[in-house]
Formats: structure tokens, C-alpha cells, sequence
């Protein structure tokens, strides 16, 4: 049984509506619902971790993946609900606290409905069953002569019913079934998965204010924390005048954070936290500070030097990460060679909400809310830095307000965990968005090198592409330099039909901290290939569509030679060209490709790239004005994710993706001079808004029975490229760097 | 001492006048249907209304409310047409800066009974959403519009 340590004190968390306390536990429901847990964990299923019913009918599904736009924790409680064949009226969803009992809680990588969709169907299913059991043996049939509509069994032969609610005591004690003897529904018999009226279950609280995100989190007799970060990674801190911070109103003291030693990990950065009784105190304390910084090994950190460091390391030999043919032989036959380079800076998160959380350490244990991706990450993280267990760690999940990667790594709620400790009472730290754009784990800088040798059809005999960025291993281990495990993100899987192809990785240092970003490595690898495709369409005067689609070739499935997790998701996932041709195809179909006169300033560009197992296609078309402004009317995407649950929501989260697609492509830029950020808030860090985002966006699904693929970020990687070849058709201008915004194109 | 009102209650403030009202009403109120997201007036997320026009609660100072009327997403009566549409178009993603939007668009929607698209992106595009739902915003907005009619 998973307790919190003083649940009473739930009660005082402000709007905090739901408990994350259960595990089904006969305390917070009327009525005991599922069998013994150690049976149900013999059957392999556990239904009693996931669910519980009440005798009133309240179905309450634990929903164990955090909720950060994406739709997961609507998803994943739907599919549970329609194979236990719940009134989704009746349904309430409990979000989990972190624990490793629910498995992996990490949300990130776009594999929530992917990885638990099959559990989540059988917990479904084992709970219809045994309601199923309860029923016959109170008419004395058997479970055969049985069936469910919504909440009730019904025994159609004699006109009986029992609702959910009347049966869940008596099911509650028979034994879990096994898994192999469950029938899971027929497609054709979904109730809910796949339906166009799934809505967020949160959707009624977002609109009227009472969604309680991490921001919104309160304990009884907290303080306000705000923190002056060394400005350069690793800064220490040379002298402090709090003086006049102590003189502003609401400010009570301040107190010091230790620096930061790599590897960094999700740790505290280290600063000056200024104490208050209000966030507004904290925040015009920490202006009045007089603080004077050493100087780190990361002082000399800047862009325009580092982009010429990596752009150099891109044109010598790197690690190989994959090889088919001969590309040098290719290459030595000489014939038609095409070289390009691509640029891509560094990128901040900027999810709406910034970085906030509180937690309360009282006797060697702490007591966190918090809007995080990695719920067991702060178990872990709050347990190393304390020095104490992690089940002595509870961390409960908010609504996240954005998280797109940034809220995987929870060093603030570390920081409130370290200040609470010192405090001796509860502490909310709230980050400003200046910190949050300052203090970021950045998506990573990247430079990229591509070569082909083109025959006489236009099309590639070989084909090498080497990339080089700091790696997101450095924030794990401060020697890494190469990104060894980011290769999968659209690197080591070129699924192009050429004969000599080799991919290559180069080493690189970091300088700031380095993370996961909505889509991450595929963002610069998918803008690199799909540019340089282009490119070669155009050399070889060739459309663009026909010239990919040549590219991609027949429809087959591509052999990668993969190893560990990757090799697994192939067996499942394997590349298939037919189902990323059929996307270029649809897109292309939908934007009416080649059928529109375009006219002076307009164009249409095409890229297609699978990443999160999803294939997907995009056509942007733009419209460049006489002052050089791009416009975006019209975006066209098809995407392929397999089996999908909410389809609505899908097409949000693609219609999503290409405004923040339009904010990479167009504004996206972080820059560091001696080693600190130069961007701090939304006017010189611009994301997109309403009326520089595409005016219209169209989302196709493929029809699909393979098994589920991601939708939170595979939307993103294919549309700058897109947008960029679409930006050469208008003006005839190649532009191999991202931002547009750094390139005048008039 | 700072009179005022919100959501139609007379209120007193006497702390510091150059709190953002942003701060009052999360911290001081426990009104937290309005959201921090900048600081400066960029981003939207704190909008409220102040006799009826939109405003940006974290760049308005405690001082500057004196003697006026402010109402928050908790001041409006669910479910008015403008958070109807917002859940029929299924707007939200991440649903942190919808109660910024909500706000904005009421706002709009009294001054404007039928805005065209070139008036709602004027209008709106003061209002960040990071999650991308501004085409979602427009229709839902348009709707709102219709039925208000």
C-alpha cells in the first residue's frame, strides 16, 4: 500500500482535487473493490493498482503519465474505460504519485499511449470480466450467457441488469483473471478509443480557471522563494550584499545554494534565494541583491565562436553510426558531388508556466507538488541531493502548463526541497521567465554536413551526412561528447533507397546544460536531410514530391541494423516505406501539389519524417511579402501514428506542432556571450503568435490497425524544412541556417 | 489603503502599491485562475478585466486599481458563450494561458460583436500560446460570436 505520510494534510492543499493517493484503497472509496493484491500481481495484471469502483458506479482510474498538453492522462484512463465498457460520465481519474510500482512515469518521447496501451486494455478487461463473474453468479448463469453495455452486465436471455456499482463489492473478492483467458474487445465494438468525441477530461476546469497546475500549488504555512542563479554554469559566488534585499517589504532572509559540480544532472544550479511572504516580495528582494560571481571554466562560451567549432569538427571524419555500401568508393567515381551545410542554434523551452514547485522536508522525508514530466526523477533527484531515500521522497503531480522536455528535469523542485530543509517549513519556488529562458537545459546547437554523388537520373548513388552538437549525455556525464544515443532521433534511420550511404556523428563540449526539446535531435536532422533532398530535386530539375517519393523508393521495410531498445521497437515499429510513402502521397493529395498556380512570392515546400515510430508528411506554403515577412496560409499534414485514441486531440497536437515549428523555423534563437544567455523574455525571445502563425492547418490521420506511435512531438521535426523549401520555391533563396529571421530575403 | 473590487466584492489592500495585481490575486486572494507567464506585459496569461477592459494584471500596480472593478475568470458566470465555444472547438492543450485567452476574447466580444480574422489576430495576438492553439482560438471565438448574436 502506497501512504502518504500525513494525509490529512491533503485536505489543506488548495484546489488540489485529486488525491494521487489510492492504490485503490478501501480508505478513500466506499467500497473495497479488487482482489488481493498479491493475486492480482500473479496474474500480471493488477487491475487493483489501476482502478477502483465505487458502490455508487464511480469508476476512478489512475491516470500514472503526466498531463502537459498532449492528452495522455485522457488517453490512457479511455482505454481502460472502454474494454471495462465504463460510462465515461462515471469515470474519474486519479493522478499518480511518482513510484516505480506504476512503471515508468516519464513523460517524454511521445510513448505514453504507445507503451501502456496494451496494459491498460487488459486492466480494462480483467475488470469487465470479473463484473461479469459477480453478475452470473448472482443469477446463477454462466458468465457465458453474459455481456456489458455501459456500467451494467446484462443477461439478455431473462431481461436482467446490475449496474457497475451494485456488482463492484462482490466482484471486488473474486480472483484476478489470467490474461491469456481475457478477450479483449473487437475494433469494431470501441466505444471509446478512436472516437472523434473524446474531449480532455481536464477541459471543464480549463476553461473556468479551476485547473490547478504546479504555479497553483499551495501547503499551509509556506514561504516564497525566488533565486539568483549564477549567471555562467558553474559561477560560484564571490561576495554577497543582501542589505538592501532584506529591506523590501514581505522579504525575510535570504539564503545561499551551493554551485552546482558536474555532472549536473537535475540539481539545484546553486544561487541566492531571497525568502518572502509573497512571490512579488521575492522578486524585487532578489533586483536589490549585490551579488559578484568567480568565473567558471564555461565563462568563454560564445555562439559565434562555438558555431565555427562545431561547423569545423563537421568536416572531418566522425564516429560512424551508419554504413551500407561504399560512399567513398561512390564518391572517388567522381561524377556530379553536392555539399551543403546546416546551422541550427540553440532553442529554449518556454512552456507558459515556468519552472515552479513546492515541497515541505520535515523529519528526513519531503513532500513535493510539482508540474513534472519525471515524477520518480524527483524521487530521485530530491533523494540524492538530501542524502535520503527515494520512497522517502512523495512527489505528486500538478497540471503542467506546457513542458515540451523541460519539465523531465526537475532541479526546482530540488531547489524547494533543499530551501525547505534549511527553512524548516514548506517552500514554493517560482521561477520568472527570465530564469526559465536564462537557466534552461537547452536544445541543443547543431552543425550538419551533407554530400551526395548524383547519376546521371538525378538521383543519389551515395550519400553521407555527418552531424555534431553537445550531446544531452554531458548533463549525465560531463565527458561526454558524442550523442551516441540520440542517433535513433532521425540519424542512424535514413530511409531513402541509395546504395552508399554513411552516417556520422562528431564530438562536441558543452557549455550550458543540455536536454531533451519537444522532438529534440530530429528537429536538426530532419532540416539538414529534407533541405539537402530538396536541394538535390531542384539540381536534378525535378518536383520536389516525385523527387522524394524516388528517394524514399519502393515500398519495403527498411533494414537498420539496430541494437538495445531501438532493435526491440523494430520488431514492433519496423521502418516501412509503403506507410511513409503513403503520407508524402496524402499531403501532397490534400495541398493539391502542382495543381495551384502559385504566382510571384509564393511557394510550396514538402518533408516527410518518421520519428517517434509516427510517419508523417508536411506541405507548408508560404508567401513572402515585398519587405522580405514570411506569411504561412496554408499547412497540410498527413500522419500515419498507427492505431489512435483520440483523434481530435491528435490533430490539435499536429496543428500545435507547426506553430511551434513556425516558432523555431522563424524566431528560435538562444545565444550565449561569455558563457551567459543573451535572450530573457518573450521580446527577445520571440515565440509565435496568432498573427504570425499559419492561418489555416489541416491534419489528415491514416486510417490504421498497426499498433499506437507518438503524437506529442513527431508534428514538428518535418516542418521547418517544409517551410524552408517552400521559402526557396517562392525566392529562389536557399537558406541552410535556422532562424529565417537571421536571413534577409529581400 | 488601496479600495477596490473583485468579481463584484469590495476589497481593501494595504500592503505594498507596487504589487503587481497579478500577485494579489494569486497570493494574497487565492485567485489562481489567472496564470503568471512573463512579468511584462508579453505573453497574456494574467489578463483580467478592469471596468470591463482587458488588462494585463502583471503589469498593473496595486495603486493604479484604486477604485475600480476587476473581474477574473472566476468572476464569469459558467458557462458563458466564450468558454462554451472553447469547449465545443475543444481549444485546449495544456489549458495554462486559456483563461488569459477567455478573458482577452470576452473582452473583445463586447467591443466587437462580429469580428473578422485580421480583428481577432489584432486582438488576440497579445496573447501567447505555446501549445499552439490559436487556429482552434480564432474558430472558437467566431462561434462565440455567433451565438452572443
Amino acid at each position: 500500500m502506497n501512504i502518504i505520510e500525513n494525509v490529512s494534510r491533503r485536505g489543506f492543499l488548495q484546489g488540489v482535487v485529486v488525491s494521487g493517493v489510492f492504490v485503490l484503497s478501501a480508505r478513500f472509496v466506499p467500497e473495497p473493490l479488487w482482489a488481493a493484491e498479491g493475486e492480482a500481481a500473479a496474474a500480471g495484471i493488477e487491475p487493483s493498482l489501476w482502478m477502483s469502483i465505487a458502490s455508487d458506479g464511480t469508476v476512478t482510474i489512475v491516470a500514472h503519465r503526466s498531463e502537459m498538453g498532449c492528452g495522455s492522462r485522457t488517453a490512457l484512463p479511455l482505454v481502460v474505460a472502454d474494454e471495462l465498457d465504463a460510462d465515461w460520465s462515471k469515470v474519474k481519474i486519479d493522478q499518480a504519485i511518482g513510484d516505480p510500482k506504476y512503471g515508468e512515469q516519464d513523460t517524454d518521447g511521445s510513448h505514453s499511449v504507445r507503451s501502456f496501451f496494451d496494459q491498460m486494455r487488459y486492466v480494462g478487461a480483467a475488470g469487465r470480466a470479473m463484473l461479469i463473474s459477480a453478475a452470473a453468479a448472482q443469477w446463477n448463469v454462466s458468465p457465458k450467457e453474459c455481456t456489458t453495455e455501459p456500467h451494467f452486465v446484462v443477461h439478455r436471455a431473462s431481461g436482467r441488469k446490475l449496474g457497475y456499482g451494485e456488482l463492484a463489492a462482490a466482484a471486488g473478492k473474486l480472483p484476478v483473471p489470467k490474461k491469456e483467458d481475457l478477450q479483449l474487445k473487437p475494433k469494431s465494438e470501441w466505444r471509446h478509443i478512436g472516437k472523434e468525441s473524446n474531449a480532455l477530461f481536464d477541459l471543464p476546469d480549463m476553461v473556468t480557471g479551476k485547473a490547478v497546475f504546479g504555479m497553483d500549488a499551495t501547503m499551509p504555512g509556506m514561504v516564497y522563494a525566488s533565486i539568483e542563479h549564477p549567471p555562467v554554469l558553474g559561477q560560484k559566488i564571490k561576495s554577497c550584499d543582501d542589505k538592501a534585499a532584506l529591506k523590501v517589504p514581505g522579504v525575510q532572509k535570504t539564503v545561499t545554494i551551493d554551485t552546482v559540480t558536474p555532472p549536473h544532472l537535475f540539481k539545484p544550479l546553486g544561487g541566492v534565494a531571497v525568502i518572502g511572504d509573497n512571490t512579488w516580495a521575492t522578486f524585487k528582494g532578489r533586483k536589490a541583491l549585490k551579488i559578484e560571481w568567480d568565473s567558471s571554466p564555461h565563462s568563454s562560451y560564445n555562439s559565434a565562436e562555438f558555431r565555427k567549432t562545431l561547423e569545423t569538427t563537421s568536416r572531418q571524419p566522425g564516429k560512424v553510426v551508419r554504413n551500407v555500401g561504399d560512399v567513398d568508393a561512390a564518391f572517388a567515381k567522381g561524377g556530379k558531388i553536392i555539399e551543403a551545410e546546416y546551422y541550427t542554434p540553440h532553442l529554449a523551452h518556454v512552456s507558459m508556466e515556468p519552472p515552479v514547485a513546492v515541497a515541505e522536508y520535515r523529519d528526513g522525508k519531503v513532500l513535493a507538488w510539482a508540474p513534472t514530466q519525471n515524477p520518480q526523477a524527483v524521487q530521485e533527484t530530491i533523494s540524492g541531493v538530501l542524502g535520503i531515500k527515494k520512497e522517502d521522497v512523495t512527489c505528486h503531480v500538478t497540471l503542467l502548463g506546457g513542458g515540451f522536455g523541460r519539465k523531465s528535469k526537475p532541479d526546482q523542485v530540488a531547489e524547494a526541497a533543499v530551501l525547505s530543509k534549511q527553512l524548516g517549513k514548506p517552500v514554493k519556488v517560482v521561477w520568472t521567465r527570465e530564469d526559465d529562458i536564462h537557466f534552461d537545459y537547452f536544445h541543443s546547437v547543431a552543425a550538419m554536413y551533407l554530400k551526395a554523388a548524383v547519376g546521371a537520373d538525378g538521383k543519389p548513388t551515395a550519400w553521407l551526412q555527418r552531424t555534431v552538437y553537445p550531446p544531452i549525455g554531458s548533463t549525465f556525464d560531463a565527458a561526454a561528447k558524442y550523442a551516441d544515443d540520440e542517433m535513433g532521433l532521425g540519424w542512424n534511420n535514413l530511409p531513402f533507397d541509395i546504395p552508399n550511404h554513411r552516417a556520422e556523428n562528431g564530438p562536441a563540449d558543452y557549455h550550458v546544460r543540455i536536454g531533451w526539446f519537444r522532438s529534440v535531435a530530429n528537429i536538426y536532422h530532419a532540416f539538414a536531410i529534407h533541405s539537402f533532398a530538396d536541394e538535390l530535386a531542384h539540381a536534378a530539375k525535378k518536383d520536389p514530391v516525385q523527387y522524394l517519393l524516388d528517394l524514399i523508393g519502393p515500398g519495403r521495410i527498411v533494414n537498420l541494423d539496430l541494437k538495445g531498445d531501438e532493435a526491440e521497437d523494430a520488431k514492433s515499429y519496423p521502418l516501412d516505406t509503403a506507410r511513409l510513402r503513403r503520407v508524402v502521397e496524402m499531403a501532397a493529395d490534400k495541398a493539391g501539389w502542382g495543381k495551384r498556380p502559385m504566382g510571384k512570392g509564393r511557394g510550396m515546400g514538402i518533408a516527410a519524417h518518421r520519428s517517434f515510430l509516427t510517419y508523417v508528411a508536411t506541405v507548408v506554403e508560404v508567401e513572402v511579402d515585398s519587405k522580405g515577412q514570411v506569411h504561412i496560409p496554408n499547412v497540410w499534414t498527413a500522419l500515419d501514428a498507427g492505431t489512435v485514441v483520440s483523434p481530435d486531440n491528435i490533430r490539435n497536437q499536429f496543428e500545435g506542432a507547426a506553430v511551434f515549428g513556425t516558432s523555431l523555423a522563424l524566431f528560435g534563437e538562444i545565444t550565449a556571450t561569455n558563457g551567459a544567455i543573451n535572450q530573457s523574455n518573450f521580446h527577445n525571445y520571440q515565440v509565435t503568435r496568432m498573427s504570425r502563425a499559419p492561418r489555416h492547418i489541416e491534419v489528415h490521420i491514416v486510417e490504421s490497425d498497426a499498433p499506437p506511435a507518438g503524437v506529442g512531438e513527431p508534428g514538428v521535426p518535418p516542418f521547418a524544412p517544409a517551410l524552408y523549401n517552400a521559402v526557396f520555391a517562392a525566392t529562389g533563396k536557399r537558406v541552410r541556417e535556422l532562424p529565417l529571421s537571421r536571413t534577409k530575403l529581400v | 489603503m488601496i479600495r477596490f473590487k473583485v468579481n463584484g466584492k469590495e476589497q481593501t489592500f494595504d500592503g505594498d502599491p507596487d504589487m503587481p495585481l497579478l500577485w494579489y490575486l494569486r497570493d494574497v486572494a487565492g485567485l489562481t485562475g489567472t496564470k503568471f507567464g512573463c512579468g511584462m506585459s508579453l505573453c497574456g496569461a494574467c489578463t483580467v478585466h478592469q471596468n470591463g477592459q482587458a488588462i494585463r494584471s502583471c503589469g498593473t500596480s496595486m495603486k493604479e486599481i484604486s477604485g475600480t472593478d476587476i473581474t477574473t475568470i472566476e468572476g464569469i458566470a459558467p458557462m458563458h458563450p466564450v468558454q462554451k465555444a472553447w469547449m465545443e472547438i475543444k481549444v485546449p492543450q495544456c489549458g495554462y494561458c486559456q483563461t488569459g485567452q477567455i478573458m482577452q476574447a470576452i473582452a473583445l466580444l463586447k467591443d466587437n460583436k462580429h469580428p473578422n480574422d485580421q480583428e481577432i489576430d489584432t486582438a488576440m495576438s497579445g496573447n501567447l500560446c505555446r501549445c499552439g492553439t490559436y487556429q482552434r482560438i480564432r474558430a472558437a471565438i467566431h462561434q462565440a460570436a455567433k451565438e452572443l448574436a
